[in-house]
Formats: C-alpha cells, sequence, structure tokens
C-alpha cells in the first residue's frame, strides 16, 4: 500500500513537476519576449541592435509595431513609471504599451523620453521585421520581407528562408526569396554552399541574377579569379550565358512587340491613303490633315464629355470618338473631293499640288480655332496600365489596344470591299470606269464615297494616333511621308499590301533602332525603300486597273 | 560665228530687248538707287531691300531650275530643296572655314559646333572648303552627284510621274533628318552661322551685299541663257517630246533615261549654285532648308508663275516671295491660307500660270470677233504631267 501511495506521490509529482516546467517554460518565454522588448530602451546602440536581433529571432508577431516605431522615432520610456510605450501622432502623443500593447491614453512630449534610433540600428529593424514578417499571411509583406533580409546579418538567416522558400505559394515571393538567399549564400565562406546558391538560381533567368552572377567570372586586379572554386566559376559561367541568351530572347521578343506596335500605327495611318492614293489614284497630300481631323474631333469629344457627361462614363468617350472622326474627315473628304478634286482627275501632279494646298488651309484653320500649343487627351481608364508578358517584357494596354484596332479596321474596310454592294461598285470603277458608268454606276458618287470612306478612316486613326502621341496642327505631317512609303511599298490599291509594308517597315525599323538611331534608322528605311523600287516599281503585290496605269 | 548666231536665236529679237532692259535695271539701276539717292529719296533703295531682292534671285534660279526639270521633261521633283540647301551647305562650310580664330573658341581649324563637341580634328569631307574654288566646285559636284545617282535609281526603272515625285521627296526627308543628327559634322539642328567674311569681304558691309546681289543677278542670267539654250537645242524638243508622250520617244529609238537624267543633273547644279549665292546673303544655313514643304513651295512658284516657259518661273518666284514677305510682316496668320489658295487656284484655273493666263487674254482680244480654238498650251496642260 505504502508502495503504491509512493508510487502514486511520485507520478503525482511528476505530473506535477512536469506541468510546473510547462509553465515555467511560457513564463520563461514571455520573459524572454519583455526582456527583449525592454533592452530596446538600453542605453548603448550594441545592446539595442542585440534586443533587436532577439526580437526578430523570438518569431512574435507583436514586435513587429514596437520595431517599426523604433524605427520611425516612436518608442519612448514614459518618465512617470520609466514603462517603454510606443507613440503616435505628432503633438498630442497615443500610447501604448510597447511590451503588452494595452492602450495608455495621450500624452504629450514632455512626459516622454525618446528612445534614439541611428541608421544602423534600423538596419537591424529592417532585418529582425523580415524574419518575423516572412510567415506573414499578405503576400506583399513577405515579399518586403523577402527583400529587406538582405541585410540581416545573423547566421540563421539562411535556413529560416530556405524554411520559408519550402512553404511558400506565390511565384513572386519565391522569387525574391530565391535571390535573397542566393544572395546570402553566395558571400558564404563553404563553397558547397555557394554552388547549390547557383543551382538555385539556374532557373531564375533575370538581370538582377546576372548582377548577383557576374562578380563570380571576373578576375580581380591581381590576376586571380574572384571565385577561387573552379567548379563554381564553370557553373556562374554556364548561368550567365543561359540569362544573356534569355535576355537577347526578351529583348527580340521587345523589339518585335514595339515593331508591330510601330506597324500597326503606319497601318492605320496608310490604310486610308491605300484607299484614295491606292484604288482612286488621287495623290492626296492632306492625307495626314485627315488624321489630324479625326485626333481634334478626339479631343472636342472628350473635352464634350468633361463638361456634360457624369465622370463615371468618361472612359466612353473614346468609343464615341471614332464615329465622330469618321463623319468629320469623311465630310471633309467629300466636300474636298467634290470641290476640287474632281476636276482634277488624270492630273496627278496637279492633285498633288492642290491638296498640299488644301492640307496648308486645314493646318492654319485647325491652328486659329484651338491654338498652335498640343492638346492633351487623357487615355481613358481601360487603356492605362501594363502587362508583364515575360519577366522584363512589360507591354502597355494602349498600345496593345491600337494594334488591335488596326487589325480591326482593316478586317471590316476589306469586308466592306468585299461583301457590300457599294464595295462592289468601287471595285468596277477602279477597274473600269466607263464600263461601270454603262453599267448604270453612278461613278461620281462612287468617287465622293470613296474618298470620303478613305479620309473619314484617316480621321478614326487619329482617334487612335491622339492616344499615343501629342495632338498638334502639324500632326498629319510627321506621318504623309511615312504613310506613302507604306502603301508604294506594298503594292498601290492592295490592303494586304499595306499590311504587309506597315508590319515590314515597323519591324524594320525597330530593330534598327538600337543600332542606327531613331534618325540614322528612318534614313535606311527610305533608302531602302528607294532601292526597293527599283526591283518592284509596283510595291510588293502590285494591282492590275486604273491605278496601276497611272 | 556659228556659237554668236546660236546664241542670238535664244530668244527673239523682242525677246533680247526685255532680257537686256531687265538686265540692266537689276544690275545697275538698283545698285545705284542704293549708292546714291539718299535714304529719305522715295526712289531709294534701302540695303535691307537690296538683300531681299537678291535672296528672290536666288529663288528665282531655283524655281527656274525646277521648271527645266517638271516644265520641259515633266518630272515634277519635289527635292529640289535638297539641292539647294547642299549648295548652301558647301558654301556655307567654305564661309564657316574662313571664321578661323574669330570664333567663340578661338579654334584655328574647326569650327565652334566641332569644337562643342570635342571633336579634335575635322573631319575628311570638310577638307579643302578652306579654298574658294573647291568649295565652288563642290557647290555644283555635289547636287549634281545626288542628282546623278537618283536620277540614275529612278529613271532607269522608268519611276515616273507621282512616283517620281515620292521618291524625291522620301530622299529630301531623309537627308533633312540626317542633317539634323549633330554626328553628321554639319552642326546639326542650328546649322552653319556667324560667318564673317566671303573672299576677305567682310560679310555684312553694304558693298559685299551689292557684290552679291549682283552676282545673284548675273548668274540667274547665265542660268536663264544656259536654261534657253538646252530646251532650244534638239534635246530641248525631245525633253518636251519625253513630257508628252515619254513611251513613244522611248519606242522612237531616243534614251529617255539619258536625257532626263543629263536634264536632272543640270537643273540640281543650277539649284545648287542658287543656295550657294542664297547663303551669304541670309548669313545662316540649316536642315529647315530641306523640309518637304519647302521643296513643294518651289513647286508653286514654278506653277504660279507659269511651267514650261523659263521666265514665267522667275516671275513666280518673285511673285510668290514677294506675297510672302508682305504676308508674313503684315498678316502672318493669313500666309498659309494665301498660299494654300493659291495652290488650289493655280491647279484650278490657271494651269499655265501667270504667263499662259496673259497670252490666253491676249489671244482673246485679238481673235474677238470668233470665240478661240484650243490653244498650244492648254492642249500641253491637259495631257498628264
Amino acid at each position: 500500500m505504502a508502495t503504491f501511495m509512493a508510487a502514486f506521490m511520485i507520478a503525482g509529482l511528476v505530473v506535477c513537476g512536469i506541468t510546473l516546467g510547462a509553465f515555467a517554460a511560457s513564463t520563461a518565454r514571455a520573459d524572454a519576449y519583455t526582456d527583449a522588448i525592454a533592452g530596446l530602451a538600453s542605453p548603448g546602440f550594441a545592446e539595442k541592435a542585440a534586443a533587436i536581433e532577439a526580437l526578430g529571432r523570438l518569431g512574435d508577431s507583436r514586435a513587429i509595431p514596437v520595431l517599426e516605431a523604433m524605427a520611425d522615432n516612436q518608442l519612448y520610456t514614459r518618465k512617470a513609471d520609466g514603462r517603454l510605450v510606443t507613440g503616435s501622432g505628432g503633438r498630442d502623443i497615443t500610447l501604448t504599451d510597447a511590451a503588452t500593447g494595452e492602450a495608455l491614453g495621450p500624452a504629450t512630449s514632455r512626459d516622454l523620453t525618446r528612445i534614439n534610433a541611428n541608421n544602423a540600428i534600423r538596419t537591424a529593424v529592417g532585418a529582425a521585421v523580415g524574419r518575423l514578417q516572412i510567415g506573414d499571411p499578405d503576400p506583399a509583406k513577405r515579399l518586403a520581407a523577402a527583400e529587406t533580409m538582405v541585410r540581416s546579418e545573423s547566421p540563421d538567416t539562411v535556413p529560416l528562408l530556405r524554411d520559408a522558400l519550402a512553404r511558400e505559394q506565390v511565384e513572386d515571393v519565391r522569387a525574391a526569396l530565391t535571390l535573397t538567399l542566393a544572395k546570402l549564400s553566395l558571400s558564404s565562406a563553404d563553397p558547397g554552399e555557394r554552388l547549390t546558391a547557383i543551382k538555385d538560381l539556374s532557373s531564375r533567368l533575370t538581370p538582377e541574377v546576372r548582377a548577383l552572377v557576374t562578380p563570380l567570372t571576373l578576375t580581380k586586379p591581381d590576376g586571380t579569379f574572384a571565385e577561387p572554386d573552379p567548379q563554381i566559376r564553370a557553373a556562374a559561367t554556364e548561368l550567365l550565358g543561359r540569362i544573356d541568351t534569355r535576355l537577347m530572347l526578351t529583348e527580340l521578343a521587345l523589339n518585335l512587340f514595339q515593331g508591330i506596335s510601330l506597324g500597326s500605327v503606319l497601318l492605320l495611318a496608310a490604310i486610308g491613303l491605300a484607299i484614295t492614293f491606292g484604288v482612286m489614284g488621287v495623290i492626296n497630300m492632306a492625307h495626314g490633315e485627315m488624321i489630324m481631323l479625326g485626333a481634334y474631333t478626339t479631343v472636342v469629344v472628350q473635352q464634350a464629355f468633361r463638361e456634360y457627361i457624369p465622370a463615371e462614363f468618361f472612359g466612353l468617350y473614346l468609343i464615341i470618338s471614332i464615329p465622330a472622326a469618321f463623319l468629320v474627315a469623311g465630310a471633309v473628304g467629300v466636300a474636298m473631293e467634290r470641290g476640287i478634286i474632281r476636276f482634277l482627275y488624270g492630273r496627278p501632279l496637279e492633285t498633288l499640288l492642290a491638296t498640299w494646298g488644301i492640307s496648308l488651309m486645314l493646318q492654319q484653320l485647325v491652328r486659329a480655332i484651338f491654338g498652335a500649343p498640343n492638346k492633351e487627351v487623357s487615355n481613358p481608364g481601360w487603356m492605362t496600365g501594363a502587362v508583364e508578358a515575360m519577366p522584363g517584357m512589360v507591354l502597355t494596354y494602349n498600345r496593345i489596344a491600337i494594334i488591335v484596332f488596326a487589325i480591326m479596321v482593316l478586317a471590316g474596310l476589306a469586308a466592306l470591299l468585299r461583301y457590300t454592294p457599294f464595295g462592289l461598285q468601287m471595285r468596277a470603277v477602279t477597274q473600269n470606269r466607263s464600263m461601270a458608268s454603262a453599267m448604270g454606276i453612278r461613278t461620281g458618287w462612287v468617287d465622293a464615297m470613296t474618298f470620303g470612306l478613305g479620309s473619314g478612316i484617316a480621321g478614326v486613326a487619329g482617334v487612335a494616333l491622339s492616344q499615343v502621341g501629342n495632338v498638334s496642327p502639324n500632326l498629319g505631317q510627321g506621318y504623309i511621308v511615312d504613310s506613302f512609303m507604306v502603301v508604294v511599298f506594298g503594292g498601290v490599291g492592295s490592303l494586304w499590301g499595306v499590311l504587309a509594308g506597315a508590319m515590314t517597315l515597323g519591324i524594320f525599323n525597330k530593330f534598327l533602332e538600337p543600332y542606327a538611331g531613331a534618325m540614322l534608322g528612318k534614313i535606311l528605311i527610305l533608302v531602302f525603300i528607294i532601292l526597293f523600287i527599283q526591283k518592284r516599281p509596283r510595291g510588293l503585290f502590285a494591282l492590275k486597273g486604273r491605278a496601276a496605269e497611272a | 560665228m556659228l556659237l554668236m548666231s546660236r546664241l542670238a536665236s535664244l530668244e527673239s529679237r523682242r525677246g533680247w530687248q526685255v532680257f537686256l532692259i531687265l538686265l540692266v535695271l537689276t544690275i545697275v539701276l538698283v545698285p545705284v538707287l542704293n549708292l546714291t539717292l539718299p535714304p529719305e529719296s522715295p526712289f531709294h533703295v534701302p540695303t535691307y531691300m537690296l538683300s531681299l531682292l537678291g535672296k528672290y534671285l536666288c529663288f528665282a534660279l531655283l524655281a527656274l531650275s525646277l521648271d527645266l526639270i517638271w516644265g520641259y521633261a515633266g518630272a515634277l521633283s519635289l527635292g529640289h530643296g535638297a539641292f539647294f540647301a547642299l549648295g548652301g551647305y558647301c558654301m556655307g562650310m567654305y564661309l564657316m572655314r574662313q571664321i578661323g580664330t574669330r570664333g567663340v573658341y578661338g579654334n584655328p581649324d574647326l569650327p565652334d559646333f566641332m569644337v562643342f563637341l570635342n571633336w579634335t580634328e575635322l573631319p575628311w569631307y570638310w577638307w579643302g572648303f578652306d579654298q574658294f574654288w573647291f568649295a565652288a566646285l563642290m557647290v555644283m559636284a555635289v547636287p549634281a552627284l545626288l542628282a546623278y545617282v537618283l536620277g540614275w535609281l529612278a529613271f532607269r526603272s522608268r519611276i515616273t510621274g507621282v512616283y517620281f515625285s515620292i521618291i524625291t521627296q522620301a530622299m529630301v526627308f531623309a537627308l533633312m533628318l540626317a542633317f539634323f543628327r549633330n554626328e553628321m559634322g554639319f552642326g546639326g539642328n542650328n546649322g552653319l552661322t556667324d560667318f564673317k567674311e566671303i573672299l576677305g569681304f567682310n560679310i555684312q558691309a553694304q558693298g559685299t551685299r551689292i557684290g552679291l546681289y549682283v552676282a545673284s543677278a548675273v548668274v540667274l542670267a547665265l542660268g536663264y541663257l544656259i536654261s534657253r539654250f538646252i530646251v532650244t537645242s534638239k534635246l530641248g524638243r525631245v525633253l518636251m517630246a519625253i513630257r508628252d508622250a515619254e513611251s513613244r520617244v522611248r519606242f522612237l529609238g531616243y534614251s529617255v533615261t539619258n536625257a532626263k537624267l543629263f536634264v536632272f543633273t543640270v537643273s540640281a547644279i543650277l539649284a545648287g549654285i542658287a543656295g550657294a549665292l542664297y547663303v551669304p546673303q541670309v548669313g545662316i544655313i540649316n536642315p529647315s532648308e530641306m523640309s518637304p514643304g519647302n521643296s513643294i513651295e518651289i513647286a508653286v512658284w514654278v506653277a504660279v508663275g507659269g511651267r514650261g516657259t523659263l521666265f514665267g518661273a522667275i516671275i513666280g518666284a518673285f511673285t510668290v516671295n514677294g506675297a510672302k514677305s508682305f504676308f508674313t510682316g503684315a498678316a502672318p496668320e493669313f500666309w498659309l491660307f494665301f498660299l494654300g489658295a493659291l495652290f488650289i487656284v493655280c491647279t484650278l484655273f490657271l494651269p499655265q500660270g501667270i504667263v499662259g493666263f496673259a497670252a490666253q487674254m491676249r489671244a482673246r482680244i485679238a481673235r474677238k470677233a470668233t470665240p478661240a480654238p484650243e490653244e498650244v498650251g492648254n492642249a500641253a496642260s491637259k495631257h498628264r504631267a
């Protein structure tokens, strides 16, 4: 019995002891936290830094606001009782107990002594907060944490990061974690760890990694390699090679996109000309001014929306601008055709001079109405912003919108020519005017409508171009030579020729630009076209008909 | 003797009289009125007016050169501003070298803008431009070479009409962009300016200005006679035939390419000389002279005066530029309206320009009774230019 009792008592004691021990451990942890918090008020900076690091290692997220307050010079001791408090606000400070988080009500700066922080302290705070936040549920905070932890000097950062990386799901944070981890491991003295770091980086082919790895392959001024281990050097070189390939591909893709983007701008500017010049054979030097009129119509519509339409519909102004610009430029085009150009058919050089005169007058007219300075056109909300298609390849929405829009306009026009009665009549008049007339087609009316169509499309191009450039009375001048080049290069009278011409010239231009500079690139293209016309005087896609004989 | 009679045949008797009277008026009367009369006299020609007239004379030579290729060979060059400006740049380079140590940086060899760009030595294409004879040669050779190469490329592949116009326009546009680049070594945006002296004479002095004015007048007269010589020769007949029916001339066995190439090159040389005389009178040459708009404006001078008549080009250059000077002084905002309207009115209502209109009026008065039949000039204008 006694033995039983003894055994029971021992067991009870043991249980008691375990419970006691657990209790003691928990208080010890609480104490470690309070101690570390109290350590923040130490007089010396070294002791403060030690306390900060201890807080970081404890992994208690309650420390984050305290540490941030310290970095912001908002950690105080209250003079009355020596309590460590954080405060917020300028003159009337609201106090919170640093250790417990208990609200302590307002105070003034006279009641408090500030705990000073210097930059070394702030760095230590950053690292500690990073450690604490690496497990934060908010990915943005984890990302920031991964980046600040590069500065952490404590030896257990690396395992901590590894651990975090293993748990991490969000790709951006993973990338940042890998990069930080590699940065820390690469400076490690252990060659094995450096090699692992490079291996870890092998799937991240970004410019940052390139900057990180490049020093490993360089030589020091005394001729020795910065990285003593040849195996690591080889791995680094191999990684650099792959990064360079990837960067080159990215650049290629970016150039291609920019080329297509420029090509679609050229395409928009030239489609209208493909009708007036290509189909009708009219050299319309005022074509650029039709684009300019379209852009100014956009300005007017935008202004009207600002004044009369509730702000939430403002983004729609661009949609309204498209038919408005088509009508304005188209009407001016019809007036031009009926008033002047129809008297000059068959005399292309006179047409050229007369339309040049019209272009001067339209420019001056717009200058008189709207003034010479550039007009501002704001992109609607749904067109601002960008998408990152590949690392390092950012595509802005307005560029994408213009590409899509250009293709839509081209397709719409092709359908109009192919499937509508008007398109049929237009093609008939182009191919054989007198026969078309004998068949009862009002050729004069078709001429006017065709010219109006070409001008209207130029106006629509102006809406698009107002989104990527300045709107000024000289807007059209910048496009006129380019548009003619596109049409002549692509083949007069062929819509596919215009598409091919615009895209070729756009892409060609963008690929030349990095090597030759913007201006020289343009010059080379002009020279290229002059030489090209030697071989194919009628362009890439030649067409038979009235235009081909001109 | 043969040459004399050929010379005499350039113009009719009446034509020679008018030519000589006008020559004497411009060369003698204007400078005399400038030098001898006191400024308050109503007949006094102020020096700025003299310089302005000198400028017009250069423009007239430029218009003449365009008329030679457009009015007679039917090829409208929209790139004549390039030849004009190249001639001007050659002269400008000579004038830059004459500045010597008087520039802001005082470098004896390098023009200021090169010192500014930290260049250490003169680029090879500036060599020789300190000699007037070399510069004068280049004034003709550079535009001629460009015209020859471009013309050879264009005419050989039978690029005619509007396509030729667009190609020449692209050429002048490309050149303008090229000259805007600082690395080209022609002063970039600012061009060449701040000239001090020409052939040892102070470029600002009244005497030099009169000299340049007289030189421009004499060169214009010579240019007119040379052009007259070309268009009254057998080659001139071939050219006009090319203008009116190119394929037929080709099938008759004439070398259309060579004829056009020759006249295009001569035309470019005349334009280059016009530019070379223009630059010392205005004191600056920059790439904006090569803007496509300027080159098209030359075509309107010719169209206003009447293309296919050499003196029409001269009349046109004086009329349009006179109007430009008037408008830019009196109502600058209306100048472009006026110029634009001029383009339209000329092409719609005056296809033969002032000269053609005058001839028509004369003919109408002469045969008041009967309705005038189709004029020869009219028929030519109906043809696709």
